[in-house]
C-alpha cells in the first residue's frame, strides 16, 4: 500500500468515524428520552442509563388523564388543519395569479411577500396580542390559527409560484377555449397539476404549525385551550417542583411520535422541498 | 366583459391573502416601530408620545447591555458553528465512496423536524446537574470535577443553549449544502484529480468557491434562525436565568411586555434588536463580498 492509498483509507476511517459519533448524539437522547418514558420513579433515580425493568404505562396514563395529553393533541389537530385550509388555499389562489397574470400592483405584492420571508416574527408579537384582544381573538384557537395561517402564507406564495412556473400554459389555453370558467381553470386544472407543489408546501406547514411554540404562548391562556406544545413545555414546568418525571418522558414522546411517522413516510419529499423552495431567492 | 371577469378573478385571488397578510403582518409590524416612541403600559390606558425617551432608558438599562452581549454571542456562534459543522458533513457525504450515505442524511436532519420545546425539554434533561446525561458521562469516564449545573452556571449557560440550537438547524443546512455541491458538475473534479488536488484542496479551493453564492444566503438564514428561535429555547430551557445569565434582547421585550406590562419600552428594545439584526446581515453581506465564481 502506497501513501496515497494510505491516506485516501485513512481519511475515509476518519469521515466515517466522525459520522458516526454524530449520529449518536442525534440517536441517543432520542431512544433515552423514549426509555425513560417506560420507567417508573423510583427506576429513573436508581441509574437514568439502565433499561427498565419492564414495559412500564403508567406515565403514558398519566400523561393523558392527570396532564391532559389528550386534550392538548386535539387542539394542535384543529390549530393545525385550519390554519393548514386557510393557507393554503389562499396561498394557492395568490401564487398562481401571481406566476399567471400581469396586473398593476403586481411587483409590489410580490416584494411584500419576498420581504416577509426574511421577516423575524416574534418582533411584532406584542401589537399582534393587542390586535387580536381587540377583535376578540385572544386566548381563542380560531385566532391562533389565523395567525399560523398568515404568517405561512408569505413562504407558500413563495414555493408555489416557483412550482406554477414550471407547468406549461397549453392547459389552460384549451380550457379557456372550452369555456372553461377562470375558477375552473384554477380549480379543476391547476390544482391537480400543482399536487406534487401542494403536497410539499403542505408538509412543511403542517410541521411548523404541528411545533409552533412563541405564540401559542403569547395568545392561549386558558388550560384547556393549550396545543400539545404549550402544555409539554407546562409540564415541565410543573414536574420540576413533582419531581415526577415519568409523565414528561410519555408526554415527549406522545409529542414527537406524529413527526417522527410524517418524517419517516415523507422524508424524501421535505428534503427534496427545501431545496426546490428553500433557497432559490 | 372578458376584461370585468379577468379584474373579478385577479381580485379574488389575491385580495383575501393581502388583506390577512395586512392585518396580521405589516400592521403590527408597523405599530411595533411606532410604539416604541410610546409611553404605554396596560392594555386600557391611552399611550402618551414620549419620543426617544424609551431609548434613553434604554441606553441606561445595564439589562439590555447584558442581554445585547448574550444575543451578539448567540448570533455568532451560533451560525459559525452550524454552518462549519454542516458544510464538513455535506462534504463528507458528497464523497463517491462511502456507505450508507442516506441514512447519515436522514439521521442527521431529523432534529429539524422536532418541535424546539422538544427539543428544549430533551436537552434539559442532557443537562441536568444530579441525573443529566452530561454529567453522569463525565462521572463515568472519572471527570467528576468538571461536572456542573450547566444551565444554572451563568459561565457555560449561553453554550450550553447555543449547542442545541446548533444540533437542530445542522441537519437542515447540511441538504441543502450537499445540493448546492452535488450541483457542481463532475468534470471539475476529475480535473482537479488529475492535477492531484488532495480531496482537502478540492474542498478549499473548488467547493467552497462554487457554492459560496449559497453560503452566503444561508447566512441571513442563521440570523433570522438565531433571532427567532433562540427565545423559545431560552424560555423553556432558562427563562433568561440565572440572573440574566441567559437573557437576550428577545426574552427582556417578552418580559416588559408581559409581565412588567411596559408595552413601549418593550417595543423599543425590540426594535433595537431588529436593527441590530439587520446591522449584522448587512455588515455579513459586506464581508463576505467577493467575485462569484460560476461553472
Amino acid at each position: 500500500m502506497n501513501m496515497t492509498q494510505f491516506a485516501a483509507r485513512s481519511g475515509r476511517f476518519l469521515s466515517v468515524l466522525i459520522l458516526l459519533g454524530y449520529g449518536v448524539l442525534v440517536v441517543y437522547p432520542l431512544t433515552w428520552t423514549l426509555i425513560s418514558s417506560f420507567k417508573t420513579t423510583e427506576e429513573f433515580y436508581a441509574s437514568p442509563f439502565a433499561l427498565p425493568q419492564s414495559l412500564n404505562f403508567d406515565n403514558y396514563v398519566q400523561a393523558f388523564e392527570r396532564a391532559q395529553i389528550g386534550d392538548y393533541f386535539i387542539n394542535s389537530i384543529f390549530v393545525t388543519v385550519l390554519s393548514l385550509a386557510v393557507c393554503n388555499i389562499l396561498g394557492f389562489a395568490a401564487a398562481y395569479v401571481i406566476t399567471r397574470y400581469r396586473f398593476t400592483f403586481l411587483q409590489v405584492l410580490k416584494r411584500f411577500y419576498i420581504g416577509a420571508l426574511f421577516f423575524p416574527v416574534a418582533f411584532s408579537i406584542v401589537p399582534l396580542f393587542m390586535l387580536l384582544n381587540r377583535i376578540h381573538l385572544l386566548d381563542s384557537l380560531v385566532g391562533l390559527s389565523l395567525v399560523y395561517a398568515v404568517s405561512a402564507i408569505p413562504f407558500t406564495i413563495y414555493l408555489l409560484t416557483g412550482f406554477l412556473a414550471s407547468i406549461p400554459k397549453d392547459y389552460e389555453e384549451s380550457a379557456k377555449i372550452d369555456g372553461c370558467s377562470l375558477f375552473g381553470i384554477l380549480f379543476r386544472i391547476i390544482a391537480p397539476m400543482a399536487k406534487p407543489g401542494i403536497i410539499t408546501i403542505t408538509i412543511f406547514n403542517v410541521m411548523n404549525f404541528w411545533n409552533e411554540y412563541i405564540y401559542a404562548l403569547s395568545f392561549i391562556t386558558t388550560e384547556s385551550k393549550r396545543t400539545l406544545t404549550l402544555g409539554l413545555a407546562y409540564l415541565m414546568e410543573v414536574q420540576r417542583y413533582a419531581t415526577d418525571w415519568g409523565a414528561l418522558f410519555a408526554g415527549l414522546v406522545v409529542v414527537m411520535v406524529p413527526t417522527l411517522i410524517v418524517y419517516a413516510l415523507l422524508q424524501n419529499r421535505i428534503t427534496a422541498g427545501l431545496n426546490m423552495g428553500g433557497l432559490k431567492g | 366583459m372578458k376584461h370585468r371577469e379577468r379584474n373579478l378573478f385577479i381580485a379574488a385571488c389575491t385580495l383575501p391573502a393581502l388583506a390577512l397578510f395586512a392585518t396580521f403582518t405589516l400592521y403590527p409590524f408597523g405599530k411595533a416601530v411606532v410604539m416604541a416612541f410610546y409611553d404605554w403600559s396596560g392594555l386600557s390606558e391611552n399611550p402618551v408620545f414620549t419620543g426617544l425617551k424609551n431609548f434613553r432608558t434604554l441606553w441606561q438599562d445595564d439589562i439590555v447591555w447584558q442581554a445585547l452581549k448574550n444575543n451578539i454571542f448567540l448570533l455568532l456562534v451560533v451560525p459559525i458553528l452550524t454552518m462549519a459543522i454542516s458544510l464538513l458533513f455535506a462534504a463528507l457525504l458528497t464523497q463517491k465512496r462511502l456507505t450508507g450515505k442516506s441514512i447519515y442524511r436522514t439521521v442527521f436532519f431529523f432534529p429539524n423536524v422536532l418541535s424546539i420545546v422538544v427539543i428544549s425539554v430533551l436537552w434539559s434533561f442532557v443537562y441536568h446537574p444530579t441525573f443529566g446525561i452530561l454529567n453522569s458521562l463525565l462521572e463515568m469516564i472519572g471527570l467528576q470535577e468538571w461536572t456542573r449545573a450547566w444551565l444554572g452556571d451563568s459561565s457555560t449557560v449561553l453554550w450550553a443553549i447555543a449547542f442545541p440550537m446548533i444540533w437542530q438547524s445542522v441537519g437542515y443546512y447540511m441538504i441543502i449544502y450537499i445540493a448546492a455541491i452535488e450541483g457542481i458538475p463532475a468534470d471539475i473534479y476529475e480535473a482537479a484529480s488529475i492535477d492531484g488536488a488532495s480531496g482537502v484542496t478540492q474542498f478549499r479551493r473548488l467547493t467552497v468557491p462554487l457554492i459560496w453564492s449559497v453560503m452566503r444566503i444561508t447566512i441571513v438564514f442563521f440570523l433570522i434562525g438565531v433571532f427567532n428561535g433562540s427565545f423559545a429555547y431560552i424560555k423553556v430551557m432558562t427563562n433568561a436565568g440565572p440572573n440574566h445569565g441567559s437573557e437576550v434582547l428577545m426574552t427582556y421585550m417578552y418580559s416588559q411586555a408581559f409581565n412588567n406590562g411596559n408595552f413601549g419600552y418593550a417595543m423599543a428594545v425590540g426594535v433595537f434588536l431588529l436593527l441590530i439584526t439587520i446591522s449584522l446581515a448587512l455588515l455579513s453581506e459586506k464581508l463576505t463580498e467577493r467575485d462569484s465564481v460560476e461553472y
